[in-house]
């Protein structure tokens, strides 16, 4: 009787081939809950099928299900396709605070093989990122100095303030285009109101404004967004009531021209051509269309003060207008033009913030230089660059 | 009331946002406020047209200065719309025809003419008056020269790998990457720190300009 | 002296008529001229390269005609890489003329390959709201863009399925003239979502992304007409960008002539005032 057991082996083993061999399941699923998110999402990892690596039997692709119970009725979630060195798989549809269970079925041409089920596994939304810990203190603590620097202002701190040339302008060219009877023109830049530039630039209309309504000079502002338009209106207006005149505001004169970046050029300087302004003020976020402005407004004989922090439109302004706000001097110039002691305390406050962040840069330079000649502190390289990773 | 609303919601919205970087679990407030935002932000496209549209008209109306072209303006605004809505603005369209053989040469027209104005700049400013003046000038050759092709076309095969400092190309390299890195930088770092220090007034209701007040 | 105070002073139509002579004459008899490869080019190429076939590839397309000279070449070069490479491209826009652009860069290139849309490629269309768009869509996709630029529900469509939010993306390629751009796309898809970011922009505007070069949060950059040639460079053929570098050549060279000539009557003329203001220095001696 020893024959049977060997006949259905060889049976067995010639019927192989027909049915296929077994698929082996995909190896070490895991399922954990994603982590630093909002919860509702648990990621899946495994490698591959030693199949993949066989070539003996194809892999096609990876199924993935989910169940609420391991023996539960498991449904499917989605599949990635085979050929990787290791596979995962968010869901994102997991609901907080429910169990749940994972199968990653690798499926062949004709047959598919679950591997076990991985979990409970339960989604949680977490409180804090850890690994920004370091934004945050920075964050923190630029914001106090900013705070404390105002509360000492509006205290009546005297708090000094640079000279800056281009400011000290801005009162001839308004008082030059009185005297010729040119209007003032200007430009806020061609970014949305969300952008920090463009909010420094109406805010310094304002303060032009508030000038111009005094000397009874004519402004111009055309802008390229319908936002920014909305917004130097408000300023414009109220700029004119401070000084008293009320009476002088033109609406129409703070106007929307387009979006489109050089469609607004063309309509800028089609003002500057047929009004000739006597003083151009090119204040906010510019890009290609700054040196286009600024030559045209060259052309037409005004005297041109620019301000801008974006770094490569600063030549082509410092070439050609009379005066130009560099970077940080955008920011500072409404605080400059005004004493407000708020804005004037929030400048310092920035300064100070400067000063910590070049102290860092160099401690970061010269620690970093050390631990290339293998200088240790407490035992660990001295290099500090980590600190200053931000993830 | 008409300031305090625009203040607090500013407020609420801002420091969602940020807290949303540090706390996870905000995540879905704060995607439903930056919906919100998208939603606004469409409608502040008709703020503009109706702007557009009013003074133009007024302009007509009253037959001001240059009156015509308000016209060709209003007449070229709803020609656009009635046709894209109308028609469609797939490839193929009149639109895409109005926008490829119209739109597009007008615009590249007017950024054609940096190339003037950027030399008729360079002529007026690049003079060798004080030190700083010459540094600007020589640092401006260099990149030029070295920015194209032909700046490093007399450079020979044979040019020995010791002298190659005296090569436009490694000199623009060096200029570009080292030194005006470094001053991009550092205007970074500052214009950052005004963004951050802006935003904060902002949020806490110190800076209100931009509701139009002082 | 005449002359010279002219050439001092000279009438800019005149350096605009020259400038217009330097550029349109290369343009008609062009040199052939090649352009050398710099590593950031070389960087966005091997990005390319080394993705597995099938890979997203997000291209954004925030330029209007007015950049297409310097930028609309990128454009064309990069999809070509990507289709070569049977990338899947997602397109969209957060400049509203970007997507007509991008329609204009697909009807040239979608015909050298074999292309369905939906499946190999999708055009988005245009979203404003710069920054805050790129942050929902880190959250999801078709939430930001329910429907295609052709005004089609995106639902359905195969490439999407297996894109859901920006998380899926293996490559942002940010085609940006100005603002919203390059920053954005660094301040959110990379900085916050960790996705890798290229760029490719005017070249005026390309000196200020060198930071993000060096920190690594631009995987490479296509800086103007120059970057567009290196990219058809790398990719082996020659291609607008590469046509009219030679003008840009010339132009570069006229621009410098007349620098010299700026220098040269602004040294004439400030010796001839010093030598006024110190009288002549040689010469018979006034004599009673």
């Amino acid at each position: 009787m020893k024959s049977v057991p060997l006949g259905v082996f060889i049976i067995m083993a010639l019927a192989a081939p027909a049915f296929g061999q077994m698929l082996q399941a995909a190896e070490g699923v895991t399922a954990r809950d994603t982590p630093l998110d909002a919860g509702s999402s648990i990621t899946l990892t495994w490698q591959p099928s030693p199949d993949e690596a066989g070539r003996k039997v194809q892999v096609l692709a990876y199924e993935v299900w989910r169940a609420t119970r391991a023996a539960g009725e498991y449904e499917r979630l989605g599949e990635v396709e085979s050929g990787k060195e290791n596979y995962e798989f968010t869901d994102e549809e997991a609901e907080n605070g429910v169990e749940y269970f994972y199968k990653v079925r690798a499926r062949g041409e004709r047959m598919s093989t679950d591997a076990a089920p991985a979990g409970p596994v339960k989604a949680t939304a977490e409180w804090f990122h850890p690994d920004r810990l370091n934004m945050l203190v920075a964050s923190v603590v630029l914001a106090a100095f900013v705070l404390y620097f105002i509360s000492q202002a509006r205290a009546g701190k005297e708090l000094f303030i640079r000279r800056i040339a281009g400011l000290e302008a801005v009162q001839e060219a308004v008082g030059r285009a009185t005297e010729m009877g040119k209007p003032v023109l200007y430009v806020p830049g061609i970014a949305d109101i969300d952008d920090i530039q463009t909010i420094a630039a109406v805010t310094i209309l304002g303060r032009v404004a508030t000038m111009i309504a005094e000397y009874d000079a004519a402004l111009l502002v055309p802008c390229s967004r319908s936002l920014v338009m909305s917004t130097a209106q408000e300023v414009v207006k109220e700029a004119y009531l401070e000084a008293g005149r009320p009476d002088a505001y033109r609406r129409e004169n703070v106007r929307y021209l387009t979006d489109d970046q050089f469609g607004y050029v063309a309509g800028v300087d089609g003002i500057m051509l047929r009004e000739k302004p006597a003083a151009n003020f090119y204040l906010g976020t510019f890009y290609a269309e700054s040196l286009i402005l600024a030559e045209t407004g060259h052309s037409v004989g005004a005297i041109q003060i620019a301000g801008t922090a974006m770094p490569s439109q600063l030549p082509f302004f410092i070439a050609a207008c009379d005066y130009t706000l560099i970077g940080e001097e955008l920011f500072a110039a409404s605080a400059y033009l005004s004493r407000e002691p708020r804005l004037l305390g929030s400048l310092v406050g920035q300064d100070l913030g400067k000063v910590i962040i070049l102290i860092s840069i160099i401690v970061g330079v010269v620690t970093a230089f050390l631990a290339q000649f293998g200088f240790e502190l407490f035992g660990r390289s001295i290099a500090l660059e980590q600190l200053f990773v931000v993830k | 009331m008409r300031r305090e609303i625009p203040m607090i919601v500013a407020f609420v919205a801002g420091v969602t946002i940020i807290l949303e970087f540090f706390v996870p679990a905000l995540r879905d407030v704060a995607s439903q406020i930056q919906k919100w935002y998208l939603v606004v932000i469409a409608f502040a496209i008709l703020v503009g047209a109706f702007n557009l549209l009013r003074i133009n008209y007024m302009k007509i109306r009253y037959r001001r200065a240059d009156w015509p072209y308000s016209f060709a303006l209003i007449a070229g605004l709803f020609a656009m719309a009635i046709i894209g809505i109308g028609w469609g603005i797939k490839e193929g369209t009149v639109f895409d025809w109005l926008f490829n053989y119209l739109i597009f040469p007008m615009s590249s027209t007017v950024f054609a003419l940096l190339a003037f104005f950027v030399a008729s700049a360079a002529y007026r400013a690049f003079r060798a008056r004080t030190v700083d003046a010459t540094l600007l000038l020589v640092a401006a050759v260099v990149v030029m020269l070295g920015q194209v092709p032909i700046g490093s076309a007399w450079v020979p095969a044979w040019w020995p790998d010791s002298l190659v400092f005296l090569t436009p190309d490694w000199l623009k390299d060096r200029i570009m990457n080292i030194f005006n890195t470094a001053g991009q930088r550092a205007i970074l770092i500052g214009a950052s720190l005004g963004v951050v220090s802006t935003s904060l007034r902002i949020l806490l209701g110190i800076e209100r300009s931009y509701l139009g007040e002082e | 002296m005449k002359f010279v105070r002219w050439l001092a002073d000279i009438d800019r139509r005149i350096i605009f008529l020259v400038i217009a002579v330097a550029v349109v004459i290369p343009l008609l008899l062009p040199l052939g001229m090649r352009v050398k490869v710099t590593p950031q080019t070389e960087s966005i190429y091997e990005e390319v390269e080394n993705l597995p076939p099938g890979s997203n590839v997000l291209v954004a397309f925030d330029y209007d005609p007015a950049a297409a000279p310097e930028v609309h070449p990128m454009a064309l070069a990069f999809l070509r890489h990507c289709f070569t490479k049977k990338h899947k491209v997602i397109i969209m826009a957060l400049w509203p003329q970007g997507a007509q652009m991008a329609v204009s860069a697909l009807a040239e290139v979608g015909k050298e390959y074999d292309l369905e849309y939906g499946r190999d490629y999708v055009n988005l269309g245009y979203k404003p709201g710069g920054d805050i768009v790129i942050k929902s869509l880190g959250a999801s996709l078709g939430e930001v863009f329910p429907k295609d630029m052709a005004g089609e529900p995106t639902a359905g469509l195969a490439i999407l399925a297996k894109v859901r939010n920006l998380k899926d993306i293996d490559l942002v390629m940010d085609l940006s003239a100005g603002d919203p751009g390059i920053p954005a796309w660094v301040r959110v898809a990379n900085a916050l979502y960790q996705r890798k970011v290229a760029g490719g922009c005017t070249a005026v505007s390309a000196p200020q992304f060198f930071p993000y070069l060096q920190t690594g949060q631009l995987v490479g950059l296509l800086g103007g007409l120059k970057g567009a040639a290196e990219y058809e460079s790398v990719l082996a053929y020659a291609g607008k960008a590469s046509r009219r570098m030679d003008a840009q050549s010339i132009a570069h060279l006229v621009i410098i002539v007349f620098i010299i000539f700026a220098n040269i009557s602004y040294f004439i003329l400030r010796r001839q005032r010093e030598e006024k203001r110190e009288g002549p220095r040689t010469g018979p001696a006034a004599s009673p």
